[in-house]
């Protein structure tokens, strides 16, 4: 408990630093902000230059601290500000419409990329010595290598434009309204299988390798060897002796591994124009959406902070261990 | 500092000079990587981009950025790789964009490697307080989704060239390299060779260059083909999103035009096709490199051939027997 208490608290610190990146960022680049936004829209209304100046927290009246309180504040309150373009929408509007595309799109492609790549590296590390063995780690260092986006623009390229069989534009087909039928289930998945299978190819590699070089490691250890002795069947030692404790270091490179992800998301979802908060950063950058580019990077971060706040838990609860130690 | 990284990692640039011992130690590397499948892969795929970075005019003589009226030409014998959006020639850009790529993924490889030494190393040796605020700095950095980040920088700093992306992929990427040298340096701090050190009345300098920084040779050249890599795919996608300067020859930026003029929609796929592939075999190169080093320093790691297997076995029935026969 107290563990989870102390990871809780420097997580609290963490969004303070995002925060305050945020807000010091446009001050310490060159140029102005402001002007960059009113010199690439045209004709801003007052109302739209008081938004930016809200979002960036910019008030030239108080002094330099006063504005980063008060950003702070209105932050902590959910006052993300207005959006510049997209109508002035509010930020947080705009990124509730857009955060379950994106939750969906990665969580399912984590989950199942973890999943598979966990059981690949433990078959690949218990048949070690094996052809199986010699050809998977290669091959699973050159996806890791591979971009992200190329893998998309690649299937892209082979099932939609080659072979015509799966869409590869948006989460679903233009002009029908999201609804809960299963007609809509379906289309959602179909158009998410690209997507989907673009962060599979990519982010399984490091699941393979970490598990076959834990699991390398696991299957020398004397409880193995007292598994054998004992008799029990190769699947039962395999599964819960060996797999059982190479899983957990796993675990925890689940944080690294999430960012990568997150990462990955953007490009993909950019390549596939997928509605979700990576595009929508990638298209509030290029309209020098300020307010919304910050409200998104706030909200990513919340977003990984929580899943490894989440993975942090599942690893204290598996193993006693690492409650005491750091 | 950052010498000793470069010369004992990269068996290129190993001078063949010097006392027997480093000819010893570049004979082992160049038998590694002989032997190591992978590191042979990686080094062969990195000697092919270095000589084309070092000599694009040997590959072709065309000019990447002079546009011409033959705009969105397919693949032919003029234009192996066809023409973009301004008539310039893809196979012209691939070619020059290798150097601008190249130089980039070293360059950030080996500043983030400094400045994770500096920091890990500076964390470790002050400890208290600097050490406590350079921990939780790096500890931030390590959990703040990066890349992200780097759009939110580079989005305020409209086309960045190399020089820009170089700082802010190091600014953005030393975190885990500094967190792995502090835990080791801390490992270090009480072992005997160190407090001998003290005791002789060695400078603080002195000691974390020549007792502590030559222990973590190979977590400093991870860092430095790890980082690299990173640096490959992290600004080949900034460069893609249109946030590096799209007058800039480079393997990102040629894809960002093929995405820009729907390149896929119209059939123009060479011009998708080989920049991509380019990212992904360089990336593959140091990644190919890393893993082998991984090997070569855990043995527990390296594939085990049949023989080895067979040998192995052998091995362990003749020491049962012989147990065996002691215990009877």
């Amino acid at each position: 408990m107290r563990f989870i208490i102390r990871r809780a608290g420097f997580f609290l610190l963490t969004l303070w630093a995002a925060l305050s990146l945020n807000f010091f960022l446009p001050r310490i680049m060159p140029g102005n902000p402001i002007n960059n936004i009113i010199s690439k829209l045209h004709n801003v209304t007052p109302a739209q230059e008081r938004a930016i100046e809200h979002a960036l927290g910019i008030n030239n009246k108080a002094s330099i601290w006063q504005q980063y309180l008060s950003y702070l504040g209105n932050t902590v309150q959910g006052k993300l500000g207005l959006s510049v373009g997209n109508g002035g929408e509010p930020v947080s509007q705009l990124i509730r419409q857009a955060l379950p595309w994106t939750l969906g799109l990665v969580g399912i492609a984590t989950i199942l990329a973890f999943i598979i790549g966990t059981s690949i590296g433990a078959i690949a590390a218990w048949r070690r010595g094996s052809r199986l063995d010699g050809a998977l780690p290669p091959l699973f260092v050159f996806t890791t290598a591979i971009p992200f986006f190329w893998v998309g623009m690649m299937l892209i390229l082979i099932f939609a434009s080659v072979l015509g069989v799966l869409p590869s534009y948006g989460a679903y087909a233009l002009g029908t309204t999201p609804s809960f039928s299963i007609a809509f289930i379906g289309q959602v998945l179909e158009y998410a299988i690209l997507p989907a299978l673009t962060l599979l190819i990519t982010s399984i590699g490091g699941w393979v390798l970490t598990m076959r070089n834990t699991m390398v490691t696991t299957l020398t250890e004397d409880y193995v060897r007292m598994a054998r002795a004992k008799g029990l069947s190769s699947s039962k030692i395999m599964v819960g002796y060996a797999a059982r404790n190479a899983i957990l270091p796993n675990l925890t490179g689940f944080a690294m591994s999430l960012g990568f992800v997150v990462s990955g998301a953007i490009l993909v979802e950019y390549v596939f124009n997928y509605p979700g908060v990576g595009n929508m950063l990638l298209t509030a950058v290029n309209n020098v959406d300020y307010p919304l580019m910050q409200g998104l990077f706030l909200i990513i971060t919340v977003c990984v902070l929580v899943a490894i706040l989440l993975s942090d838990i599942a690893t204290a609860i598996l193993d006693p261990r690492t409650r005491t130690a750091g | 500092m950052a010498i000793p990284v470069t010369t004992t990692g990269l068996p290129e640039s190993t001078a063949a000079i010097g006392s027997p011992l480093r000819r010893n130690a570049l004979h082992r590397i160049t038998k590694a990587i002989r032997t190591n499948r992978k590191a042979t892969i990686g080094v062969v795929l990195m000697a092919v981009f270095v000589f084309v970075a070092l000599f694009p005019g040997a590959l072709t003589r065309r000019d990447p950025s002079t546009a011409t009226t033959l705009v969105f030409a397919h693949p032919s014998a003029a234009h192996w790789l066809g023409t973009d959006n301004l008539g310039r020639d893809v196979y012209a850009q691939v070619i020059d964009g290798t150097r601008n790529v190249l130089l980039l993924a070293i360059a950030v490889g080996l500043l983030t490697t400094v400045v994770a030494m500096l920091i890990g190393v500076a964390a470790a040796y002050l400890g208290g307080v600097s050490d406590s605020v350079l921990n939780f700095v790096t500890d931030v950095l390590l959990v703040i989704p990066i890349f992200p980040l780097l759009i939110i920088i580079a989005a305020y700093l409209p086309n960045a060239g190399n020089y820009v992306l170089i700082v802010v992929l190091t600014f953005t990427g030393w975190s885990y390299t500094a967190r792995q040298l502090r835990s080791q340096a801390l490992s270090l701090r009480n072992r005997d060779f160190l407090l001998a050190a003290r005791v002789r009345g060695e400078r603080p300098l002195y000691i974390i260059i020549v007792e502590i920084l030559p222990t973590m040779t190979s977590l400093l050249l991870a860092s430095f083909l790890n980082n690299a890599l990173y640096a490959v795919l992290a600004g080949s996608g900034l460069q893609f999103i249109g946030l590096g300067n799209s007058n800039n020859v480079s393997w990102g930026t040629t894809l960002y035009w093929a995405q820009q003029n729907n390149a896929l929609g119209t059939g123009l796929y060479a011009w998708v096709i080989v920049p991509g592939a380019c990212i992904a075999l360089l990336g593959a190169a140091f990644a190919f490199i890393n893993y082998a080093f991984d090997e070569i320093g855990n043995p527990a790691l390296r594939p085990l051939t049949a023989a080895k297997v067979r040998k192995a076995a052998e091995a362990t029935t003749k020491r049962r027997l012989a147990r065996g026969a002691r215990a009877s």
